[in-house]
């Protein structure tokens, strides 16, 4: 069975100004132990997407449609008690910034503790062995468990929260932007440690992150959001050496390629679209340099392009 | 904040829509009022007029001195409200330019002013005000200098805090690299900053300006030929008001000065939501 | 005296006192000094970009303002066209503030939230009082705003920088230093706060502006690739210190220090990876304030040996242009 398959999923936010339409009928699909990369400019869906997927979306935020299947059940469906003890169990979320939200004035070690007999019925003592375990799998000296989180440097803070997030052994691991705000060398560490813990583990990751350079080395398949909607989906090598979306071509384009001509390539002109108003046609025509007048009415589907590759542009297969 | 959200937000802030209505209703009295008043405040009545309750023709009766006590509270309105403002206006000048250099400078500078500004903070205020009062004389604008130079610290403390955090963000390090001066970073970027700041405080010290007035004239020190409210509960006392049981004598300007001070802190309240949107939807 | 060099620095140090508790101050004689910078050298031709490369805490930041003197010195020399920047006249200050500009990380932050553009970008002007009449001022606003690539520039000018996007942020403050006609700028990670999709507008702006006005760069980063693509010359950072420095290519390429290396084998590349093993270094870069004996590197060295401990390793030019700060880089370039 598939670890995870998000279908036509529609989550919308209310706000003053109308129905914000953040992400808008994506669907994809996740098998154990599979890494998926999501990547995409600031606001177009791909935080959202993630925390639909948990149901942490803040209070104006609503799902109005499409199911999320967790090994076949629909998480939609679940109500909030059943979601929370989901949770942590079955999906863990790392966010961009998680490291700040560690208690200041409580031991790491105590923290994780607290964590694990909030979702297992076993002891205080038995937790704290767990957090030490955990700090061994997170590469993390043990005896660091009993230290504050001052004491702590960026890159040891998201250790810890790995750890934190892995502590009731989940299926699939979120990462939502986990390395952006730690230095090169940090989040090749970081980088390293989630790919090595998912191959020991075989838990499946979904990495979220705008940097698509970093994914390339890290997942095994690669969804591309824009404006709500998965413009391209397939495996790594598919979506580099085949780019079947001419807006995933011009942002492979926007990052540096060393041991190529040392060019810098046009950037995408023009903003994405506003997410309050309809889109009429393909949401990237207006910045598209493949647009033809069709792209202005017509809105494309998802077509095949190659082994479990799939791309929405109304150009696919023209000559 | 735009100045246009800052009026939607006050329509729809009940306490600030209070405050603004109870002083605009002042302000309104205080500048058309001596036109519509009914009588002059300078005419004294006969033997007979003296003390009198209320009635058609004195709506709020009359003085000791059988004045019209309703032309004396509108006249007082002008006083108290024309004191309020400019004491007020004194003491924020002085506490936002003292802030902003102490914040601005720091070091030596922050200190020397910070030590004067906790000495004006911790000294009695009222006697310091009464000493001040004597030695100067009692004219209207001695009052205000009074009020305005003890009543700034607090203006002072609160803007310096706010400069300090100001002074470290960006813009400001970039308009020094561009070669402007300490002249044109304090007023051209931290000034516009601190402002919205400066404006809440502002009311807060208006209400305060509008106590010490009342307070430093009924206790005698105000401008004898300038009747204030505070004025008018002076002679009220003085007149025996209290103990003859007029009380459309003193009762009036007494209420006149709590709305005022109400309305004032109303909205300093409600700024201080408008301004803090943490506080909002508390 | 006229020289080919726009900026030439001189064993440039830079130190910050660390504040610390009331217990400490009264126990310990010993004053904590951060040494962000502690002695580098470089030079800068007239119209070449050097990039500064280095992760947080290498000191890239505080050189970059330490050269513009937005910061105090503690030692060194730092020359402006030939000229003597530090304890200079005021007249000699009024014309470096005008001709050497700063471009911060953060547009967010850099610009006063409460001016329009036209002010934002009007503001070195008024400051250096350089224009007469305002029909002058908003002709200049005008020209650079459209250079700037904001066009039309009228529609810009009442607008208030929380209705600008992020990249028409940049262009803004990008506008505000080009209005002087700059000779000289630092800019301190300008595109590392945008999207991908829009970085490369700002960074061929720059590029142009350089080719077309001879403009030399500082150009402060943390993404080697990112300099790689835009600079002539690259200088990596590590702890206060240069360690390697040296044509682009040859940096990237033929990179011979161990922590650049380090570096350029961890630079992820859009496309498909034959999923090498990557070299990542252990550890962390150890607190600037500890006072550190010989190489700063040698904590997380692979190649580190006792010699590494004692002595500090100086810059030694192993090819025309190409200086490396390590016991071995003789031994290194030779293996290459």
């Amino acid at each position: 069975m598939t670890l995870l398959e998000v279908k036509h999923l529609r989550t919308y936010f209310e706000t003053s100004k109308g129905l914000y339409k953040a992400v808008d009928d994506t669907s994809f699909d996740l098998d154990h132990g599979e890494a998926l990369g999501l990547v995409g400019e600031s606001g177009c869906g791909k935080t959202t997407s993630a925390l639909s997927i948990v149901r942490l979306l803040p209070k104006e935020g609503k799902i109005h449609g499409g199911q999320i299947l967790f090994e076949g059940t629909d998480l939609v469906q679940l109500s909030d008690e059943e979601i929370r003890s989901r949770r942590w169990k079955d999906i863990s979320i790392i966010f961009q910034g998680s490291m700040n939200a560690l208690n200041p004035v409580m031991k790491v070690g105590d923290q994780i503790a607290e964590a694990i007999v909030l979702h297992e019925k076993i002891s205080k003592k038995a937790a704290l062995a767990r957090a030490g375990e955990l700090f061994e799998l997170v590469e993390m000296p043990v005896d660091r468990i009993n230290n504050y989180p001052h004491e702590f440097s960026g890159g040891m803070k998201q250790r810890a929260m790995i750890a934190i997030a892995l502590a009731c052994r989940p299926k699939l691991v979120i990462g939502d932007e986990p390395t952006t705000a730690l230095d090169v060398m940090v989040q090749a560490q970081i980088l390293n440690l989630l790919e090595k813990l998912r191959k020991e583990l075989n838990m499946g990751l979904i990495l979220i992150t705008h940097d698509l350079s970093i994914l390339a080395e890290v997942c095994d398949r690669i969804a591309v959001m824009y404006a709500g909607k998965i413009v391209e989906f397939g495996p790594v090598e598919g979506v580099f050496e085949n780019t079947a979306h001419p807006y995933t071509e011009r942002l492979i384009a926007c990052f540096p390629h060393i041991g190529k001509e040392k060019i810098i390539p046009p950037s995408i002109e023009g903003i994405p679209p506003n997410l309050l108003e309809p889109i009429s046609g393909c949401p990237f025509h207006p910045r598209c340099h493949k647009a033809i007048p069709k792209c202005t009415v017509q809105e494309p589907e998802m077509v095949k392009v190659g082994e479990k590759h799939y791309a929405s542009c109304l150009r696919i297969g023209e000559a | 904040m735009k100045l246009k959200d800052f009026g939607k937000a006050i329509l729809h802030n009940k306490l600030a829509l209070t405050g603004t209505i109870i002083l605009l209703f002042f302000i309104i009295v205080a500048t058309f009022g001596p036109l519509i008043m009914p009588f002059s405040t300078m005419e004294f009545g006969e033997v007979e007029d003296l003390l009198l309750s209320p009635s058609f023709k004195h709506l709020l009766g009359t003085d000791d001195m059988g004045r019209d006590v309703l032309a004396n509270l509108i006249a007082g309105a002008r006083i108290s409200l024309l004191i309020g403002a400019v004491a007020t206006a004194i003491s924020m000048i002085i506490g936002t330019l003292i802030g902003i250099l102490a914040g601005y400078f720091g070091k030596g500078i922050d200190n020397l002013l910070m030590r004067f500004t906790d000495f004006f903070l911790v000294i009695p205020w009222l006697p310091l005000m009464m000493v001040l009062a004597a030695i100067l004389g009692t004219s209207l604008w001695n009052i205000i200098f009074v009020i305005g130079i003890t009543g700034w610290a607090g203006t002072a403390r609160v803007v310096r805090a706010q400069t300090l955090s100001v002074r470290e963000r960006q813009f400001v390090e970039r308009t020094v690299s561009i070669g402007a001066g300490h002249g044109h970073i304090m007023f051209r970027h931290i000034l516009p900053n601190v402002f919205p700041l400066v404006f809440a405080n502002t009311v807060l010290v208006a209400a305060v300006a509008i106590i010490s007035e009342t307070t430093l004239s009924f206790l005698g020190l105000g401008d004898p030929t300038m009747a204030s409210w505070g004025m008018m509960l002076h002679y009220a006392f003085e007149g025996g008001a209290t103990a003859s049981g007029a009380y459309w004598y003193y009762l009036p300007p007494g209420i006149c000065v709590v709305l005022v001070v109400l309305s004032f802190t109303l909205l300093g309240y409600a700024f201080d939501e408008i301004l803090n949107p943490k506080l909002r939807g508390r | 005296m006229t020289t080919d060099f726009a900026i030439e620095v001189k064993d440039l140090k830079v130190y910050f006192k660390i504040k610390r508790g009331l217990a400490e101050d009264l126990f310990s004689k010993k004053k904590k000094i951060l040494k962000a910078v502690d002695g580098i050298s470089f030079n800068l031709a007239k119209g070449e970009i050097l990039s500064l490369v280095g992760e947080s805490g290498s000191g890239k930041t505080t050189t970059g303002k330490a050269i513009l003197q937005l910061l105090e010195i503690e030692t060194g020399e730092i020359k402006f066209f030939g000229e003597e920047v530090r304890r200079k006249d005021k007249n000699f200050m009024r014309r470096f503030r005008q001709k050497a500009q700063m471009i911060f990380q953060d547009p967010y932050q850099s610009i006063n939230p409460r001016n329009i553009v036209m002010d934002i970008v009007a503001e070195p002007l008024d400051v250096n009082h350089l224009v007469k009449s305002r029909k002058e001022r908003t002709a200049k606003v005008k020209l650079a705003l459209e250079q700037a690539g904001l066009e039309p520039a009228e529609d810009f000018y009442q607008r208030y920088p929380h209705e600008l996007s992020g990249g028409q942020r940049q262009r803004v403050v990008l506008a505000s230093s080009m209005i002087m006609d700059p000779t000289f700028i630092v800019a301190d990670e300008p595109v590392s706060m945008l999207d991908a999709s829009i970085r490369t507008g700002i960074l061929r702006l720059m590029l142009d502006l350089r080719d077309s006005r001879q403009i030399s760069y500082l150009f402060i980063t943390h993404d080697l690739s990112l300099a790689w693509l835009i600079s002539d010359r690259i200088a990596i950072m590590y702890l206060g210190k240069i360690m390697e420095i040296g044509g682009a290519d040859e940096i990237i390429h033929r990179g011979i220090h161990p922590y650049t290396k380090a570096l350029t084998a961890i630079m992820p590349t859009p496309g498909v990876n034959k999923r090498k093993e990557r070299i990542v270094l252990p550890g962390e870069t150890p607190n600037p304030t500890e006072d550190l004996r010989g190489c700063k590197f040698n904590s997380r060295c692979p190649l580190v040996h006792d010699r590494c401990y004692e002595e500090s390793p100086e810059l030694i030019e192993i090819q025309a242009g190409h200086q490396v700060a390590c016991h071995l880089a003789r031994e290194l370039s030779r293996n290459h």
